[in-house]
């Protein structure tokens, strides 16, 4: 799910650093990754990372973004930080959130 | 299953987690719930944090217990600054791994929420936590903060009762904190949630001062002390008096001990009063309580006993050199160490930190009597109700610990009673005794009665007494007319004694000259008597004798007629006619 262009995120200020905190694999989170994928795909091709972090797993981590929320999507780039809270069902809200501005063509 | 079967009669009590905090288990009979959650709640500025963290602290410090601290509001650096003061080393036990502080961030303004969640993340932080340290206690500092960052409540509600369960679950005591709300317990409800113990604590300001009080509202399957009671925030952190004797069993002694005025011993049965009992000294300004108080610090102290002198009204050099002048000196017993006097202005500090400082002077140094002069200074700083109730728990906590405690009392007014020590305080008390001015026509004198001595009878005289040079002096009582008289009138008294006196001396000699010129007359009578007496007795003698002498001269007679007729019986004298 990492470092899909770590390149171009350095130099495009148009680039988007997203993390996916998630807890197992539950409903919610299963659900929030996929919308968060189908998201990505459409609108922010090849200008994204994801990292997606199972708390279950690396618990230590939930302390550092203030995690409290599960799933939480945090936007880390561009700042602010952002996160939006939930399974990401409503797609204009989570552009919005992402601070996506969604293309003319799509 | 063995443990099940023994349970109801091993553990007839609801297991407990000791807070350590000063009076605090003696309300809760032992402590918090042990392995649920607690509620703390109370308004800003009630110490609703500094309880947690004391709480979490003393565990770890005391009992060996390692704590998370959570905490919603304040970040860890700002925490740990403000709990410096009362010695708390969070850092220092955060480095020794006996402490977790997690400082969760909520900013509305960040959050975006679509679509269903929970908060599983906090769980895990808090799981995280308490595993990392295998943690026995935690706090929840301001959970409700929760409320204000995620807006779908209906979400919230259910996760922070999932979360209450889960700590339960885990078998760690919880202590939540949450601000008080209108008409409720907390803001959000949350009482709902924690139904194990609930604390309240108020910060109520009556006559400008605050005092602080503690409530515990419910603890469910214990039993604990259900009034308000006042706490304070020192410099070791949260104190909380309770009357120390709730069930009024101390021990009591039978010795008995001198006032330190020996015509005041005299009016009690058993000469002094027992020791370890409350003795209460009301008076009018200017009627000698410090004295007799003074008085009976010095005695105590040539008995060998600590003492400990609270001066509310004068400082300790003023106090050694005004007693000195009425040959109560101090001074060698200060300097010998069994004597400290503490002067401090009432109104230095609120009620409850005089009690506090009372308590603290007691435990650290011991002693077996307690002066505190005066009292009702007190009231300046709290109202009767309050000085009442620090009373109580004061003279309880002294006779627990078993000290002669005497108190002075300023009381206003001709009848010298005023309703802080009649209602207040005397009930409390088991030795009264009250001074006042008997004023007469023109001047004042000091009269000492005994209202109550419980467990001995007493004089029922009102003395008047002399503050002279080598003490107080209790003067011999003199009864007039219309009762007790002192002053001018015992003088008057007196002086009317001398003279009736020298008047019945006067008669007395009078009768005296009387009788002896009756006895004269009744001599000078005898004498009389006597020489009539003898003249007559000389008549009849002489008479006797003439008699006798004739008688003689005619026997002779007869002799002589008699030879003349030699052949006449010897008998013839007796037949001879007449």
């Amino acid at each position: 799910m990492m470092d899909t262009s770590e390149a171009t995120a350095a130099t495009d200020p148009k680039t988007w650093e997203l993390r996916l905190y998630i807890a197992g694999q539950t409903v919610k989170s299963v659900t929030a990754l996929a919308n968060l994928k189908r998201y990505c795909e459409e609108h922010l091709v090849d200008c994204y990372t994801l990292e997606v972090i199972d708390l279950l797993k690396n618990p230590q981590l939930a302390e550092g973004d203030q995690i409290l929320a599960i799933p939480t999507l945090v936007r880390k780039v561009p700042e602010p930080i952002r996160k939006i809270i939930g399974d990401l069902s409503n797609e204009e809200k989570v552009l919005v959130g992402l601070d996506i501005r969604p293309h003319g063509t799509h | 299953m063995h443990e099940y079967k023994l349970a109801p009669t091993a553990l007839p009590q609801l297991p407990k987690a000791p807070t350590g905090i000063e009076g605090l288990d003696e309300i809760t009979e032992g402590g918090l719930p042990l392995g649920r959650p607690t509620l703390v709640c109370g308004s800003a500025g009630c110490g609703k944090t500094l309880l947690g963290i004391e709480f979490l602290v003393r565990g770890i410090l005391d009992y060996d217990e390692p704590g998370v601290l959570m905490t919603f509001e304040e970040t860890a650096d700002e925490l740990a600054a403000n709990v410096t003061s009362l010695g708390f080393d969070l850092k220092a036990m955060q480095a020794d791994k006996k402490l977790r502080v997690d400082h969760v961030h909520i900013d509305r303004s960040e959050i975006e929420e679509t679509g269903e969640y929970d908060l599983e993340g906090l769980f895990i932080r808090l799981g995280y936590a308490i595993d990392s340290i295998g943690a026995k206690r935690v706090m929840l500092d301001t959970i409700e903060a929760l409320f204000s960052g995620f807006p779908n409540e209906a979400v919230l509600r259910s996760e922070i009762r999932r979360l209450f369960r889960w700590l339960k679950e885990k078998g760690v005591t919880t202590v939540i904190t949450a601000e008080r709300g209108e008409g409720t317990l907390t803001r959000q409800g949350l009482e709902e949630y924690v139904s194990d113990c609930v604390i309240l604590l108020d910060n109520r300001v009556i006559d400008q001062i605050t005092t602080r009080r503690l409530r515990i509202v419910k603890y469910r399957g214990s039993t604990h002390g259900t009034n308000e009671y006042p706490y304070l925030i020192t410099e070791d952190g949260i104190s909380v008096l309770p009357v120390t004797s709730l069930k009024l069993e101390h021990t009591v002694s039978d010795e008995i001990i001198s006032s330190g005025v020996s015509g005041l011993d005299d009016m009690f049965t058993r000469r002094g009063w027992y020791k370890g009992s409350s003795i209460l000294i009301t008076g009018t300004a200017g009627t000698a309580k410090t004295t007799l108080a003074a008085s009976f610090a010095l005695e105590a102290c040539r008995r060998g006993e600590r003492c400990l002198f609270f001066a509310f009204e004068e400082s300790p050099a003023q106090l050694i050199r005004n007693m000195r002048s009425v040959g109560v000196d101090l001074q060698p017993c200060v300097d010998q160490g069994l004597l400290v006097i503490e002067a401090s202005r009432p109104t230095l500090n609120g009620l409850e930190r005089h009690l506090v400082t009372v308590h603290k002077l007691i435990t650290e140094y011991q002693p077996q009597a307690v002066v505190i002069d005066p009292i009702s200074n007190l009231v300046s700083v709290g109202s009767i109700s309050e000085v009442r109730s620090m009373l109580t728990r004061l003279i309880d906590f002294l006779k627990v610990n078993n000290v002669t405690a005497l108190f002075t009392a300023l009381v206003s007014g001709r009848d010298g009673r005023m309703e802080m020590t009649e209602e207040g305080v005397s009930s409390l008390v088991d030795t009264w005794i009250s001074v006042r001015d008997l004023e007469g026509i023109g001047e004042r004198n000091r009269g000492l009665s005994i209202l109550k001595a419980r467990g001995m009878a007493h004089s029922n005289q009102v003395r008047e007494f002399l503050v002279t040079e080598h003490g107080i002096q209790l003067l011999d009582v003199i009864i007039g007319p219309l009762g007790i008289i002192t002053g001018a009138g015992r003088l008057t008294q007196r002086m009317q004694e001398q003279a009736q006196l020298v008047a019945q001396q006067h008669e007395l000699s009078r009768r005296d000259r009387e009788l002896e010129r009756k006895r004269r007359v009744l001599e000078a009578t005898i004498a009389n008597l006597r020489t009539e007496f003898e003249s007559v007795e000389e008549e009849l003698r002489q008479v006797n004798d003439e008699e006798s002498a004739r008688q003689q001269a005619l026997d002779r007679a007869r002799t002589s007629a008699s030879h003349g007729l030699n052949n006449l019986p010897l008998r013839q004298p007796n037949t001879q006619p007449e």
